[in-house]
């Protein structure tokens, strides 16, 4: 079989994940992800072509993206490829301010003509709604800053690695499991590229070239006498990183006192499906909880779920505006908490940045896509809510001058709207280990991964489960635990952090599917912490009998 | 491109298949106009249109598969997508659960599902119809935040066997969350048609504004099981989460809700009250949908849950082949029935008990026992001797659709609402109100 050359296109399925059709694109062929259909010269005179026509239509202000977003998914179960997509989606937005109202409109027709005439329908569009509009757009000023680029610091383009490769590391990942015991699995590596021009009437021209890579899998272990069945989820995250990440650095890899290794900066697929395997078995038999009060140990590709959550979109402005009250809601964070400067988020221990440059990072870019260089700010200083996310149209209701820049679309085809940065726990500052934190837990649980999650739509009360949990006892791992999740307020769960692992032990959680707004689009977002320790959370049993 | 006809599409379609070189090609095209406005605070955020028809081509050597699209219709175009198609073919492993096309399928009447009024919804139809929902909302200290959005489409499908489906569809989908300016109450309504005639934005805003004024200063009650009414949204919530579980390999592999305890499923078994009844139809009137499925299948009633019992799960063509029975095509509708009561007879004959207008965020927790955790929002009440006494603050609750249907009151009357997907028409239910014993909730929350 020439793997090599194989490309599937469409139709398989990608596992049940709901997956936005318009952020996918078309089908194309392996090779043709590695063209380069435009050069920046090129794009740069088109993308004049959308601000010349703005500018004489009457527009006061105008951006245009050229984009072209390339992804490749790879789903596998068991000893066979499920499905392997291809598709490139390539195209142009334009955005232009006119009787100080937006107007957006965009095309697949990547021509003169057609941006021509694209740009004419956003100026349209703006006028007609113009009339709706109560108060003009004002935009933080932002300076142009020429001609410039940024790139993902790959060291190897995934998409460059052949299909082959890819697959027999998915196939071997799943036959580890299954040696290892268990009944069923299934491995997925999803890929994107997006090749990012953006122009405006500020005197910006920024190439930007994003690269992200996630590997996971799903192992289930069954056991037909008892009817139980048991799964464990994969402990990579998704990472803006190339394909580095797949080749596994002993550097990178973290022991736990629970035989478990965990990843940072490059991850081993084949050990943790092996590992997979041997706690989901363990889960089939292991104790179920009893509910109460614990102090949780929680590990950073769990409590990045948590910190994106309970930070990340409480600290939207837009949501606190009211701009998501008919979809994701609003937020219990308010300008008035803000200003005030003594609004206590959480404990002394608590400082969580916004950081749009943090290496490896899914967030990670050079400029936003209104054309805001990135930067790191913070959230929460030592405690004190002390800033919101916000973008050029909506940072003055916050009295501030300067986006924040962390404007993104998912897409040329979607208007660019507020999106959440990397959202971090900053680590301890103090030298503490997660050996040392456990030894100093009497009744307590240890939480690694991703599992359930839900809170309410102004961010109070949230439950959340993970992949694997451990009983703590008298400083000691006392074994697996089944059936917990636990239930908590934001404000009192951040001030019930009574310790943090320092640096050594930081690691970037993610979020590669993240939901907002109507239509609703996808961005990609990492949180980085080291593992936390929470003090006297409410735990109950999930268990149930049907 | 405008939606096509069924000529139109058969003609490119036939095409298609004329330029095969493979043992076998199955195409489909398909195309879709829409629309939305989104607005809050009590003005318009955004608006837009999109349109797009697509061919995609999957050809066949053996089991090995290739697929390819395009939006290009002319014939040198088509030529290259289905030679495309086969070079993929040709370089694809083989795939052993590949199922050849399938023969022409008895599809049976084509339902109403595409209605000329609904195709012709304007831009200015839909600044009026969020300035409907707007200004009255002003008017009494609410804001509002909505989103409204149309579709109309079409779907095709043609293959070497000898197969050719077609069916168009409109849709309108209608959401509005008000919210009190004081900040302490909110109302939600959502509305879904094929026919936007049937919609009427004023009406539906003046619903969620009376919600959000009655639900303001919220009192605290303390977590527990209580008696639910349950209206026919939040109902719809838990129990699609339910019919999206009923998949048939996953039971016969033990990893489902459905798998039984030794080896084996639930088919046939009682799992909730007996006077659970669900099945999928795509002639009903209220919900009519495509009456075939992606794969060709042709779509007929199907009871999903009859009298309490797995009527039926779900087989796909392949699974189906493994276990020698008859492949399902998958549901585009669901019903289930209800019975006469209304909101106001089911609060009369409520002792002490909550009211619930819809859910939020829910998440599975266990897919053993199909647990839920997630939590009510925009008008939630507290019922006491027959009547509404107060607004409570909002739950988180932790529960089983199953267990839920084995807690069964009463059935009130049925309203269509949409499954999530868009405003396609294919994704609709029918489903009652329900009053339900012992529902858990678990914590509070502040949130309004």
């Amino acid at each position: 079989m020439k793997r090599r050359d194989f490309v599937q296109l469409a139709g398989l399925g990608l596992g049940g994940l709901a997956l936005p059709i318009s952020a996918i694109g078309n089908p194309v062929s392996i090779e043709a992800l590695l063209e380069v259909p435009l050069t920046v010269s090129q794009k740069k005179q088109l993308a004049d072509v959308a601000l010349n026509t703005a500018k004489s239509a009457g527009a006061t202000y105008a951006d245009v993206r050229i984009g072209r977003y390339l992804n490749q998914f790879i789903n596998t179960r068991e000893k066979r490829v499920q499905g392997i997509q291809s598709t490139e989606s390539f195209g142009v937005g334009v955005r232009v301010i006119a009787k100080g109202t937006w107007g957006f409109a965009s095309t697949n027709d990547v021509s003169p003509d057609g941006i021509k005439k694209a740009t004419e329908r956003a100026i349209a569009i703006a006028k007609a709604n113009s009339k709706f509009q109560t108060e003009p757009v004002r935009l933080a000023p932002v300076k142009g800053y020429g001609e410039v680029t940024w790139n993902t610091p790959i060291q190897k383009n995934a998409f460059e690695v052949p299909v082959s490769e890819k697959v027999e590391l998915l196939l071997s990942a799943n036959a580890a499991a299954q040696n290892g015991g268990a009944n069923f699995a299934s491995s997925n590596l999803f890929q994107v590229n997006e090749q990012k021009y953006f122009a405006s009437t500020d005197g910006s021209y920024i190439d930007q070239d994003i690269h992200r890579i996630w590997p996971t899998f799903t192992v289930n272990v069954i056991d037909r006498a008892s009817g139980k069945f048991k799964s464990r989820d994969a402990m990579s995250a998704p990472m803006g990183m190339g394909y580095e990440y797949m080749i596994p650095k002993a550097e990178d890899k973290l022991a736990t006192p629970m035989g478990m290794v965990l990843y940072r900066n490059s991850y081993d697929i084949i050990e943790d499906a092996t590992t997979a395997a041997r706690q989901a078995k363990e889960m089939i038999s292991a104790k179920s909880v009893e509910p109460g009060k614990y102090d949780l140990v929680l590990e950073p590709n769990h409590l990045g779920l948590t910190i994106h959550e309970s930070v990340g979109h409480p600290l939207e402005l837009d949501r606190i505006l009211g701009y998501e009250a008919n979809y994701a809601g609003t937020s219990f964070a308010s300008i008035e908490k803000l200003k005030s400067g003594t609004f206590n988020y959480g404990s002394k221990q608590v400082t969580i940045f916004a950081d749009k440059t943090q290496p490896g990072s899914l967030g990670a870019v050079g400029y936003d896509d209104e054309g805001v260089q990135c930067k790191r700010w913070d959230l929460i200083k030592d405690g004190i809510l002390v800033n919101f996310q916000a973008i050029r149209d909506q940072v003055h209701m916050l009295g501030q001058t300067e986006s924040h820049g962390c404007c993104y679309s998912q897409s040329w085809s979607d208007v660019q709207f507020q999106r959440m940065p990397n959202v971090s726990l900053a680590p301890g500052k103090d030298p503490y280990s997660i050996d040392q934190m456990i030894k100093d837990v009497e009744k307590g649980i240890y939480i690694a991964g991703r599992g359930s999650y839900s809170i309410d739509q102004q961010r109070y009360n949230f439950q959340f489960g993970g992949t694997v949990f451990y009983e703590i006892k008298n400083g000691q791992i006392a074994g697996m635990l089944n059936d917990v999740a636990y239930q908590s307020n934001t404000q009192e769960f951040w001030n019930s952090c009574v310790k943090i692992c320092d640096d050594r032990d930081y690691r970037l959680f993610g979020s590669f599917f993240d939901g907002k707004g109507q239509p609703s689009q996808v961005s990609a977002v990492s949180h980085g912490s080291s593992t936390a320790r929470f003090n006297g959370v409410n735990v109950i049993n999930t268990g149930r009998t049907i | 491109m405008a939606i096509l006809s069924k000529e139109e599409t058969k003609k490119i379609l036939e095409k298609v298949i004329g330029f095969s070189k493979a043992d076998g090609i199955e195409a489909n095209l398909n195309g879709n106009d829409g629309g939305n406005i989104r607005y809050a605070r009590n003005s318009v955020s955004t608006s837009g249109e999109d349109s797009n028809v697509s061919l995609n081509v999957q050809s066949y050597f053996g089991k090995k598969v290739g697929n390819a699209s395009i939006n290009e219709f002319d014939d040198a175009s088509l030529e290259k997508v289905v030679r495309r198609s086969e070079e993929l073919a040709k370089l694809a492993p083989e795939n052993p659960e590949f199922m050849e096309p399938l023969a022409q399928q008895t599809y049976g009447a084509e339902p109403k599902t595409f209605i000329e009024s609904t195709a012709k919804i304007t831009p200015e139809y839909r600044a009026q119809a969020a300035a409907d929902s707007i200004l009255p909302a002003s008017k009494k200290d609410i804001t509002a935040a909505g989103f409204l959005e149309d579709s109309r489409g079409f779907g095709s499908l043609m293959n070497n066997k000898g197969a050719f489906a077609y069916n168009k569809s409109t849709g309108v989908d209608f959401t509005v969350t008000m919210r009190s300016n004081d900040g302490t109450g909110s109302g939600w309504v959502a509305r879904n048609f094929n026919d936007v005639s049937k919609l009427n934005t004023a009406e539906a805003s003046a619903i969620a504004m009376e919600k959000a004024l009655q639900s303001r200063n919220a009192k605290a009650i303390e977590p527990g099981k209580y008696t639910v009414i349950l209206e026919p949204n939040a109902a719809a919530d838990l129990l699609g989460l339910m019919l999206f579980a009923m998949n048939a390999r996953q039971a016969d592999e033990g990893r489902s809700f459905l798998s039984k305890k030794g080896g084996g499923t639930k088919l046939g078994e009682k799992i909730v009250d007996e006077r659970v009844n669900i099945y999928t139809d795509p002639w009903h009137e209220e919900v009519p949908t495509g009456n075939w499925a992606g794969n060709g299948l042709a779509r007929k009633r199907m009871d999903l849950i009859k009298n309490g019992t797995v009527a039926n799960m779900i087989y796909d063509r392949y699974w189906a082949s493994q276990k020698n029975t008859e492949p399902t095509p998958f549901p585009g509708n669901r019903i289930m029935e209800g019975g006469t009561a209304s909101i106001e007879d089911m609060i009369k004959d409520t002792k002490r008990g909550v009211l619930v207008t819809r859910f939020w965020y829910i998440r599975a927790v266990d897919p053993q026992t199909l647990l839920y955790t997630g939590l009510t929002r925009d008008g939630t009440f507290y019922i006491e001797n027959g009547k509404i006494k107060h607004p409570i603050k909002n739950f988180r609750f932790n529960e089983s659709p199953i267990i839920m249907l084995n807690n069964l009151e009463t059935l009130g009357k049925q309203m269509r609402v949409a499954s999530g997907g868009g405003p396609g028409g294919g994704g609709s239910s029918l489903i009652p109100a329900v009053k339900i014993r012992d529902f858990t909730f678990s914590s509070l929350s502040d949130a309004v």
